[in-house]
């Protein structure tokens, strides 16, 4: 019995010590991640957009876009970027499932036109050396200027326009399939996105 | 001169990776490039000499009853805190890892040298032990690493070497490569080493 006790003390201690030291390294980590996350963020939406000078991550509008499998809403955010109070472009972030391993997450920068300014693939899961080139310059920059009505949205072995990678096709067919559906809900929303939730 | 037998024993002797055969599970999976090698096997160096000095403070304190449930706690601390402030302060190094950082806990190496070393030993020769077993750890990631990146996608750390013609094998940076490299440079090492008796 004094065994079992003494066992049942120390392991409790170390525990104790354990979660103390984890919160305070939570406490001191938790500003500088979410300033991480907020640079992430911004990063990837002044690739996407053109030049702005408001902070688009604060001025947005969020849309419901169907539900998901577990019957949740699947929430879209339309981040807005402006120059001189004039709207230079809207930026939202797509999921594409069906990549070769995981979801593709990709920002999209549209222009007041409806043109595509451009794309930033913001996490991914495919295979290095293969899939993962869809990061590169060379298959994002494709997607610049294109829209619903000045492209054929399919990869080149489907017919379509746009390079497909050596060796690699699945994930830039699920990007291009991912990129049009967020182009096509855009475009049905646009009225809401553009002048809906003033801040 | 024991401290020194402690650092180096990792090394080679005794390395990890090609040896004594732990810690295949990172191993196998994240050599895809030997800039991943590097990261992961630093991480785990760092996990592993900080789980080192705790154990070997507090060998004394631990019953032996609840020593593996204690250095599993201690080596999960570690690991959570070194997930934090990569996320914090190495943003790109944390995503490109990933999944493995977290799994860094289970990697049996870390284990294995608390419960064989770190709890039977001073502080300073663990700190010797786990900077050794580390960074042996840590030359075997970058060894496969470097040679899937290699034949995978003609370059090492990135820097193209065969020029833009090569063709590559894609095989090499896929799981099956993993297996293949590690098994044909063992059978290679096993050689050598036969050689020489």
């Amino acid at each position: 019995m004094k065994e079992i006790s003494r066992l049942l003390v120390s392991l409790t201690l170390i525990a104790a010590c354990a979660g103390l030291i984890l919160s305070l390294v939570e406490n001191v980590t938790r500003e500088p991640i979410k300033e991480q996350r907020r640079l992430q963020m911004l990063k990837a939406l002044s690739a996407v957009l053109p030049e702005f000078d408001n902070s688009p991550d604060t001025d947005s509008v969020t849309l419901q876009n169907g539900v998901d499998k577990k019957g949740k809403p699947v929430e879209v955010v339309f981040y807005r970027g402006r120059k001189a109070q004039q709207l230079v472009g809207t930026a939202f972030k797509v999921v594409a499932p069906d990549g070769y391993s995981g979801n593709i997450e990709v920002m999209v920068g549209i222009e007041p036109n409806d043109n595509l300014h451009g794309i930033e693939i913001l996490s991914h899961a495919e295979t290095p050396g293969l899939g993962a080139r869809i990061i590169e310059p060379a298959f994002k920059d494709q997607f610049k200027g294109k829209s619903l009505d000045n492209a054929d949205w399919r990869v080149k072995k489907d017919g379509g326009q746009f390079d497909q990678i050596t060796g690699a096709t699945i994930s830039p067919r699920a990007i291009v399939k991912a990129v049009k559906k967020g182009l096509e809900f855009y475009r049905e929303h646009k009225a809401q996105i553009v002048q809906g939730g003033k801040q | 001169m024991s401290l020194y037998r402690d650092f180096t024993r990792g090394l080679w002797k005794e390395n990890a990776v090609f040896k004594l055969l732990l810690g295949m599970c990172p191993t196998l999976a994240v050599t895809t490039s030997a800039e991943n090698a590097i990261g992961m096997g630093l991480a785990t160096t760092f996990v592993l000499v900080c789980s080192n000095i705790a154990v070997a403070m507090m060998r004394k304190l631990i019953p032996s009853g609840v020593r593996i449930p204690a250095f599993i706690i201690i080596i999960a601390s570690f690991v959570t805190v070194v997930q934090l402030v990569m996320e914090a302060w190495v943003y790109d190094l944390y995503k490109a890892l990933g999944i493995f950082i977290p799994l860094i806990v289970v990697n049996c190496l870390i284990l294995g040298r608390a419960e064989a070393f770190a709890s039977k030993n001073p502080v300073t020769n663990s700190i010797a032990d786990g900077l050794g077993m580390g960074l042996g750890f840590t030359l075997g990631l970058f060894i496969l690493g470097a040679v899937r990146e290699l034949f995978g996608s003609g370059a090492i750390l990135g820097i193209s070497l065969f020029g833009g013609g090569y063709q590559p094998v894609l095989l090499m940076i896929l799981p099956p490569g993993a297996f293949i490299t590690l098994g044909l440079l063992l059978a290679l090492m096993n050689r050598c080493e036969a050689g020489k008796h």
